[in-house]
């Protein structure tokens, strides 16, 4: 446990330094500083407005039949596996499809898998903004008369200052997501 | 729930052998087929299966009276970016068990009649064609389960 007491005496303002089993070490990255965006209860959201939580932010559309739904099912099982640290774990699905993902889908959605789980939204500019900030790619791809989108499937973890911390890729489980997760958590 | 998963995977075995029953020149089999439940207004969800064929073949379509427009996908993830698009149709090499989970191949049904429950059940016609242009349908009934079914996901940590 030599990693997470050196954790303990970093301390919150020390970013970096910190020695993850699985994730990607994002802290000297700046991303999602500045994403204004809409739950679905329609009150404005940034990234401040989860201080105190750990954020973990994931980009998807509730179409998406494979990633989207078993990385919310893995955020699920790792707020379970967390144990009471989990209460602190903020998952935040942001839609990259605003056209057909409405509040009331979104809403529902969310609390399929948790109750706790919140959903952001904007128009087609401030989701482009927002997949920019935090270097997301996605495309429509045409699919009939209709379409599907290819999307960046990271998951971005925040401590709970708001200093980006991790990047959790969809082949983890959600017991090596915890692991990685619970040594964010021994610094803030 | 494990002994009524197994009843399920029986039946939809059932109704696939009886499609089997009725086609004289059918030689692909269907397993534990099942579709992802969706929440009200949801258009799209996706089918999973394995199909095995008994000869060199391809999976060339799907239909389903609950979707508007069924289609086949791939899905590739490259540096944690998922990639998805129709294909025209799937390989099904003799004698090996061809995986459609969430980490590969699916059935994307798309413009939904209705809500998806848990519990339902989702006929599938499936259009196989073999090495010597004959075609086959098979009739399948995929069980409904939960949107929070992590299905495959397990998978992903093999290849």
């Amino acid at each position: 446990m030599g990693v997470l007491g050196l954790g303990l005496l970093a301390g919150c303002d020390t970013r970096g330094q910190l020695s993850y089993k699985y994730g990607k070490d994002l802290s000297n990255k700046i991303m999602g500083r500045t994403f204004k965006l809409k739950n679905t209860d329609g009150e404005t959201m940034t990234l401040s407005s989860f201080r105190g939580m750990m954020p973990m932010v994931f980009f998807g559309f509730t179409q998406c039949p494979a990633v989207c739904p078993t990385t919310l099912a893995r955020a699920a099982k790792i707020k379970k596996l967390m144990g009471a640290d989990g209460d602190r774990l903020q998952v935040i699905f942001i839609t990259l499809d605003p056209e057909r993902d409405t509040p009331e889908i979104l809403d529902a959605y969310m609390k399929a898998f948790d109750p706790t789980f919140v959903a952001l939204y904007g128009t087609l500019e401030e989701t482009q903004a927002t997949a920019k900030e935090f270097d997301v790619f996605y495309e429509k791809v045409p699919a009939g008369d209709t379409y599907t989108i290819s999307h960046t499937a990271t998951s971005y973890v925040y401590d709970s200052n708001g200093g980006l911390r991790l990047g959790l890729s969809t082949a983890l489980s959600a017991e090596q997501c915890t692991e990685d997760l619970l040594t964010v958590m021994e610094v803030c | 729930m494990r002994p009524v998963l197994n009843h399920i995977k029986h039946a939809v075995l059932g109704l696939s052998l009886l499609g089997l029953a009725a086609q004289a020149s059918a030689q692909t089999t269907v397993d534990d087929a099942w579709v992802r439940a969706t929440v009200p207004s949801q258009s799209a969800s996706g089918a999973f299966m394995t199909l095995t064929a008994d000869s060199d073949s391809k999976l060339l379509s799907v239909a389903s009276p609950v979707a508007k427009d069924v289609q086949i996908h791939e899905m590739t993830m490259k540096n944690d970016v998922m990639s998805m698009g129709p294909v025209k149709s799937v390989d099904l090499p003799a004698g090996k068990a061809v995986t459609f989970d969430p980490n590969g191949y699916h059935v994307m049904l798309m413009g939904l009649t209705g809500q998806l429950k848990e519990g339902e059940s989702v006929p599938l016609t499936l259009t196989v064609e073999n090495a010597k242009g004959e075609q086959q349908t098979l009739e399948v009934k995929a069980p409904v389960r939960a949107l929070t079914s992590m299905q495959g996901h397990d998978h992903s940590k093999m290849h």
